[in-house]
């Protein structure tokens, strides 16, 4: 999996699902179409200053609350490069992971990220480099089995190839 | 209420003793061995969608398979937005009715049947020692019977519907001890609330949690489902009463599929232990805007109102609605309050009408909203304007949640709900409820 490099925004901790997609968005089923939405509510300007292969740097429990894949579909689609956080909820968790949204979990990751430094994070290595702070942090990665279905794009790339269907 | 925390270690003499998680898991996953933190390819039980049956639906397509695994063990149940609020949810809506007669599904439930988790337990889905998915966070309801049940993404919800199998990472189990009779309008909300706002939102997640003691083996169904709904809210991946006589004398008789009485092992090892005792608990209350900020009544009361809601999949089944109306008979709401009461189901709300509930609600100034998800969610049937207050039985708090993201939510139990609709403001329901 080749390392992500972007811009990086940064995120409080306890960022849920009601925030990053909005409930009443939540009929909206055309992937494409999600990222008009994200972070609407609680974050408006996100979606005109941030830009494709940016990257999000939030705190603990990040995708917190209801289990709609809305959000990491919106995040993913809008083209954000990867979600590092301190932690994540479970379900968001897994949907990113399930859709192919490149995530990390860094400890302590906004002691040593602010927002708009250019950052370059290598999921499989472990490791994430602050360009513009002249930093460099390692980290424990995913599994290695979550690691591969990221690379396969999700668990749609990944159930066709187990069924033998590509 | 006093909290301690003490790490448990498992035995190392009788082998490798296991959680309910763990036991389950191991079962489904055709294991001899597990232990957590590992991933394991599960089969599923039974797997339930709602409308977004309709996303998972589009994700099934794009995986090529032209039927799904096993049509009966698949649900579908109309919820959210029920009547269609839109003509998107109503076109989402047909294609997901043409989808279950294409696929031969029998278990779907239209727009007359209630809220998923509810219909899922009375319709006999949710049964001990299964594994159970839903496209829903709340999903954890059913573990109140002793299912692993547990919420996923849509995608995934595609590859068990192509395949019925889900990896799942066995999660580390939190074990919570509730003893002590529980006060004079203190219930089952309380204490979960209590418990979250002592352990945080995010004090369980990606874990289980077994729920145990004297006050959790004495609660009702409808009281256990409140626990292991609301465990979702301190991130827990599965909330367990362990079954025990009420969960069999409840299943035995609407099962649909075979079931098993599964306890923990003795000696499992958990990763913590906390204990309760709620004999001295106050009716308490989840302010704005995290469900973990959780405080007595007596700290927030008299806090003006805009709207008390009483229902959802936490709290809207017969016993709320009794609860309710214990406290509204013979007074009214408020002339500045909306409230808004939606039953969990149809066979609630039939229950209701038939003891004279709906009549003492409707009589007190209630409007009553058809069983569904309701305004819970923030999409219809209650929305509120920009510094709108509202206190409600549902399960979330977050900002702009039901509407407006300048509308303030308190969560509480339906009779603080009810006390608080009558005085247009926050209120204690205890004064209400004389022995």
């Amino acid at each position: 999996m080749e390392p992500v490099k972007g811009k990086a925004w940064i995120f409080p901790d306890d960022v849920n699902t009601d925030v990053i997609y909005p409930g009443r968005y939540m009929s909206i089923t055309d992937a494409e179409e999600t990222p008009k939405y994200l972070f609407e509510t609680v974050y408006p300007d996100f979606r005109q200053k941030a830009k494709p292969g940016d990257v999000i740097v939030a705190g603990k429990y990040f995708g917190c609350g209801s289990s709609r894949e809305q959000a990491a579909t919106a995040i993913r689609y809008f083209g954000i490069g990867c979600v590092v956080a301190e932690s994540f909820a479970r379900i968001f968790y897994r949907n990113a992971i399930n859709l192919g949204l490149p995530i990390a979990v860094v400890p302590g990751i906004r002691e040593h990220v602010s927002e708009g430094d250019e950052i370059e994070v290598d999921l499989a290595g472990g490791e994430l480099i602050n360009h513009t702070a002249g930093k460099e942090l390692t980290f424990d990665p995913l599994p290695r089995f979550l690691l591969d279905l990221i690379g396969q794009g999700g668990l749609i790339p990944a159930t066709r190839k187990k069924l033998g269907l590509m | 209420m006093g909290m301690t925390r003490s790490s448990l270690t498992g035995s190392s003499l009788t082998g490798s003793p296991l959680t309910l998680a763990e036991k389950i898991l191991a079962k489904k996953a055709g294991k001899d061995k597990i232990s957590a933190g590992e991933i394991v390819q599960a089969k599923v039980d039974v797997a339930m969608s709602h409308e977004n049956g309709r996303m998972v639906k589009l994700s099934f397509e794009r995986i090529g398979v032209e039927k799904v695994w096993a049509p009966e063990k698949i649900v579908i149940i109309f919820d959210h937005r029920v009547p269609a609020e839109s003509e998107r949810t109503a076109i989402g809506q047909k294609e997901l009715r043409e989808f279950v007669k294409a696929q031969g599904i029998k278990n779907f439930y239209d727009i007359n049947v209630g809220v998923c988790h509810q219909v899922l337990v009375e319709e006999g889905f949710s049964r001990p020692g299964i594994l159970l998915v839903g496209t829903d966070s709340h999903t954890t309801t059913a573990g109140a019977l002793g299912a692993f049940a547990t919420g996923i993404g849509a995608t995934e919800m595609a590859a068990v519907w192509a395949t019925g199998e889900l990896w799942l990472r066995v999660p580390e189990t939190l074990k919570i001890v509730v003893n002590g009779k529980l006060p004079r309008g203190v219930y089952a909300k309380d204490v979960i609330l209590n418990i979250i706002g002592r352990i945080g939102a995010d004090g369980a997640d990606y874990k289980a949690i077994e729920y145990s003691g004297d006050t959790i083996s004495s609660m009702s169904i409808a009281s256990r489902m409140v626990i292991s709904n609301l465990s979702m809210e301190a991130g827990a991946k599965v909330a367990f009463v362990i079954p025990d006589s009420i969960t069999e004398d409840y299943v035995k008789t609407r099962a649909k599929g075979p079931y098993e009485m599964i306890s923990p092992d003795p000696y499992a090892t958990y990763l913590s232990e906390h204990t309760f005792d709620v004999s001295d608990l106050e009716p308490q209350l989840a302010c704005p805007h995290q469900v973990d900020n959780v405080k007595p009544v007596t700290e927030v009361e008299g806090t003006k109102i805009n709207q008390a809601v009483i229902g959802s999949c936490t709290n809207g089944r017969l016993e709320d609605l009794q609860e309710a109306a214990r406290v509204l008979k013979g007074r009214k709401v408020h002339p500045e309050v909306r409230l808004l009461v939606v039953p969990a189901s149809w066979k609630i709300f039939k229950e209701a009408l038939s003891e004279g509930i709906i009549e003492t609600l409707v009589d007190a100034g209630a409007v009553l909203v058809n069983a569904g998800c309701g305004p819970c969610l923030g999409a219809h049937q209650g929305c509120l304007a920009p510094g709108e207050v509202a206190v409600t039985s549902t399960n979330r708090n977050f900002q702009g949640r039901m509407g407006s993201a300048e509308a303030f939510l308190y969560l509480a139990s339906p009779a603080t709900v009810a006390a608080s609709a009558i005085e247009g403001k926050l209120a204690d329901p205890r004064k209400y409820l004389e022995a």
